[in-house]
């Protein structure tokens, strides 16, 4: 065979097989989400989310006790977690050369990486084994630990983004510098950032592993941080492993659920990020 | 203090020499350091009030350095630093209970890219030099803005839309919004660096003849790397090369009849 | 004439006559001193997680030393404990999850940065992201009710058919398995080797794809000669980062491994990781022994991961510095 052709050949039979990788890529996304949707759709009802679960091997009753726990814990990490994020991005851009600085965006790439069943043996042997129980408080440490690292480095990328001759011009006007941080800075990356924390709160939203033994879960609805709590991902794992037909059910109703909060908050995250295109400079 | 305030070329005549006033603006044996390399050596110069200044040279001769030392924005940069003294009104803003903000409030700077602030509106930008000070009652407030963006000759066409943003503006008008943005808050001085280096001719022209109404007002220090424009806006012109003051004096005699060997090359376009 | 806008230090100035500079307000000061106790967290927070998992696998490690990683024999009720099961685990599941998505990952990479149709790029590259922020116990729900009984059914007899004289497809088929476990790691460190590998192809510079082509290259050729070459060094930091992750995934393993502390050589038989086998038993450890020694697993895994990570990230910046790439969370 003429050896050009067969090349030419072998590029479009390659060019086939590449296509091939994406399809293999692509469908077990698309598996994924009609399965929760086709299973877990059926069992979603204003019950659902409204009530309390029953007594194990009923039908009825809901995850309402869940969907608070996370709120609550994912709500208590923010508070924790993105100013301290926010403050730390801020600082490293602010001030690069520092050598905290240096150390602290190191750091955040060390804990970025580190599994958050580790982050969460952490939160157990500093909350949990200290106060000698379970609680909702310490999941949200946990899960605030998990938050910093990732909204200072989100944080700190979009700053460098906005450009010198904005804070010159600031300071050239008699600006101070924390005003021209503050003012004209952040408000300016403003949009990014609250990108990079809306992404973080996704993350963590759907996080399970850190929760297993600082929150442990709960059946019981609870609003007191100081004691075991339910959420959402613990709720899917719990009931997906446990024997019941009914909690299988659930678990899929649930993980929908979860699926739809972390998907709506990534998407209002890339939202947000499109306004950043007005950033003018 | 009335001067003749037509520009040194149409009238024919020499400028008419600056009365004997003291230099609103001068500095005294300066020089302008990064690290250990000096950008500005030994520079003494003064700046007449309610004058325009030109400072001309070759890329790199330290002009915009040497600007950036009359408002503390030197220092602002990596290695930054000073020896000698710039002295505002005969004081020297570098003593050390000046505080540069407070400096920055009476000599005003306008950037070579127009730089509104883009998350306020126009009349947030212009009056946020104002705002930065402190309280200002918003009456005041609003007089302070219209005067300003009048003097800059923005008020007709933004008069409408103050409280749109600023980034809807062409690149012209924004550069003469931040115009408006540094003599709001009325600074003694106001130095501009290669103002319309990233303009249009159109734009150009309108920023040079701003300038003719400010300095009634304001002590203008320009620095452009365009000779036409230093000759057809300043009184004074100083020549800058390799971080030396070559020669100073009315434009009129610099351009025509410069005494220094270096400024007549440079003016004839000998380098560049 | 760059500007930083730091203040600089008078100390700086190499020779005398310096003035004093920019005086920080008090504003400034409080303002600095904020950010500085926020910027400081963050290696505290690090000094503290080493310090607690240090003291807290102590009685572990004076216990049992090396022979932890070298033992099998792990006994709650006798406090006895050996990791070598979930070490092997661990690095087993890592290794043929990495063997099944690299393939498909850069195959996706090349695609998306050489071949596809330019409008197509960004959507198929949104749509594989998605998969990185599915959470890891959704995953493990669809391979407990799914994957497995897909595999069970159809892959695993096949390969159990064609390969079962291999040591490796012996012995019953259970479903929660070591296969299992690998596959759905595969999927789920995919996405995140794909984007990596995606942004190192892109930061190869276009001239080295058209010298290629200009040699006469087939399109296919330009980029297995010229380009993928070129970047190498690159992906094989994606590649490390997929492990990184992969190391660390904890409840689709656990969901689906079969958390047997065994070495098997069967890929259908269970077996447990690290991560795993700290999530099934944290909770219900009753002895202080029985925690520290998931504390030291712990310890351990904290620290392999971290290597693998710094090591990704040293290969990744020597090829696409600058880009940001693998830098943030997806």
């Amino acid at each position: 065979m003429n050896r050009r052709i067969f090349r030419r050949l072998k590029s479009n039979v390659m060019t086939g097989v590449l296509m091939a990788c994406v399809l293999a890529a692509v469908l077990p996304l698309l598996f994924i989400l009609g399965t929760l949707l086709v299973k877990g759709a059926g069992s979603l009802s204003l019950d659902f989310f409204t009530k309390m679960p029953v007594p194990a091997g009923e039908s009825g009753g809901g995850v309402a006790h869940a969907i608070v726990g996370t709120l609550l814990m994912v709500g208590t990490a923010c508070l924790i977690g993105i100013p301290v994020g926010i403050g730390a991005g801020v600082f490293a851009s602010e001030y690069p050369g520092n050598r905290l600085a240096i150390l602290s965006r190191f750091v955040a790439d060390v804990l970025n990486g580190t599994p958050s069943i580790v982050i969460g043996v952490f939160a157990w042997t500093w909350v949990v084994a200290r106060q000698k129980h379970f609680s909702g408080f310490a999941g949200s440490v946990a899960l605030a630990i998990l938050m910093v690292p990732m909204v200072m480095r989100t944080t700190e990328e979009i700053i460098k983004l906005v450009p010198h001759s904005l804070r010159e011009a600031a300071l050239a006007l008699g600006y101070q510098r924390w005003r021209t941080t503050l003012q004209i800075v952040l408000l300016t990356a403003l949009p990014g950032i609250l990108t990079g924390a809306l992404l973080a709160v996704a993350r963590i939203a759907g996080e399970t592993a850190p929760l297993l033994f600082t929150a442990l879960g709960s059946q019981y609805m609870g609003t007191n941080l100081n004691q075991p709590m339910a959420a959402l991902p613990l709720t899917v794992y719990t009931y997906a492993t446990g024997p019941y037909e009914e909690w299988h059910r659930y678990a899929w109703a649930a993980a929908l659920v979860l699926i739809l909060l972390v998907f709506v908050l990534s998407m209002g995250a890339r939202f947000a990020t499109r306004r950043m295109a007005r950033l003018g400079g | 203090m009335a001067e003749a305030t037509t520009a040194p070329m149409l009238t024919g005549e020499p400028a008419p020499a600056p009365a004997a006033t003291r230099p609103r603006l001068e500095t005294d044996k300066l020089s302008a350091m990064y690290g250990k390399f000096t950008a500005v050596k030994n520079v003494t110069l003064g700046f007449a009030p309610n004058r325009v200044h030109a400072l001309i040279g070759p890329s790199g001769c330290g002009k915009s350095t040497f600007l950036r030392t009359l408002n503390r924005m030197h220092e602002m940069s990596e290695g930054g630093w000073i020896t000698g003294r710039v002295l505002l009104d005969g004081e020297d803003v570098y003593a050390s209970r000046v505080s540069a903000m407070q400096l920055r409030k009476r000599v005003g700077m306008v950037f070579q890219r127009p730089t509104p602030f883009p998350t306020m509106t126009i009349f947030g930008n212009v009056a946020a030099g104002m705002r930065a000070s402190g309280r200002v009652k918003p009456a005041e407030l609003k007089e302070k803005v219209e005067r300003a963006l009048e003097q800059a000759g923005l008020w007709n066409e933004v008069k409408d839309r103050l409280h749109q943003s600023a980034m809807a503006l062409s690149g012209g008008q924004q550069q003469r919004l931040c115009i408006a943005r540094t003599i709001a808050p009325t600074p003694e001085v106001v130095l501009l660096d290669e103002p319309t280096s990233s303009l249009d001719p159109q734009g150009t022209q309108r920023i040079e003849e701003l300038l003719y109404q400010l300095k009634r007002d304001f002590t203008i220090v320009i620095v452009t790397h365009n000779m036409q424009q230093a000759a057809r806006v300043s009184d004074t012109t100083s020549f800058f090369y390799m971080g030396t003051l070559v020669e100073t004096g009315a434009t009129r005699q610099i351009f025509t009849a410069p005494r220094e060997e270096k400024t007549e090359a440079y003016i004839t376009g000998r380098f560049g | 004439m760059t500007t930083a806008v730091s203040a600089p230090r008078a100390a700086a100035a190499p020779t005398g006559g310096a003035f004093s500079l920019e005086h920080a307000s008090r504003g400034d000061r409080v303002f600095k001193a904020l950010l500085t106790l926020a910027a400081a967290a963050i290696p505290i927070l690090l000094g503290f997680l080493v310090y607690e998992l240090w003291t807290g696998s102590a009685l572990a490690r004076h216990t049992f030393g090396l022979t932890f990683v070298t033992t099998s024999e792990w006994d709650p009720v006798a406090d006895r404990f050996g990791a070598l099961p979930l070490i092997f685990g661990t690095l087993l599941s890592s290794f043929l999850a990495l063997l099944i998505a690299v393939p498909l990952s850069l195959g996706v990479a090349i695609y998306l940065t050489e071949f596809a149709p330019r409008g197509l790029r960004q959507p198929i590259a949104n749509l594989i992201g998605l998969l990185a922020a599915i959470p890891s116990v959704v995953y493990g729900l669809w391979g407990i009710f799914v994957l497995i009984p897909f595999l069970r059914a159809t892959v695993f007899p096949a390969l159990k058919g064609v390969f079962g004289f291999l040591p490796f497809f012996e012995g019953p088929i259970y479903g929660p398995s070591m296969l299992s476990a690998s596959i759905i790691l595969a999927i789920m460190i995919m996405p995140y080797v794909m984007s990596v590998s995606r942004e190192v192809l892109l930061a190869v510079p276009g001239s080295q794809r058209e010298a290629a082509l200009a040699l006469g290259a087939t399109r296919w050729e330009a980029v297995v000669t010229a380009v993928v070459p070129y970047a190498r060094t690159g992906i094989m930091g994606a590649i490390i980062l997929g492990l990184g992750r992969a190391l660390g995934e904890t409840m689709a393993v656990t969901m689906l491994i079969g958390n047997r502390h065994e070495i098997a050589a069967s890929l259908f038989a269970p077996g447990y990781t690290m991560a795993a086998a700290i999530a099934n038993e944290f909770a219900e450890a009753a002895t202080p022994m029985h925690f520290s020694a998931l504390t030291y697993v712990a310890f351990t895994l904290f620290v392999v991961t971290v290597l693998v990570n710094a090591g990704a990230r040293l290969l990744i910046w020597r090829v696409a510095r600058g880009s940001g790439a693998g830098s943030s969370a997806l």
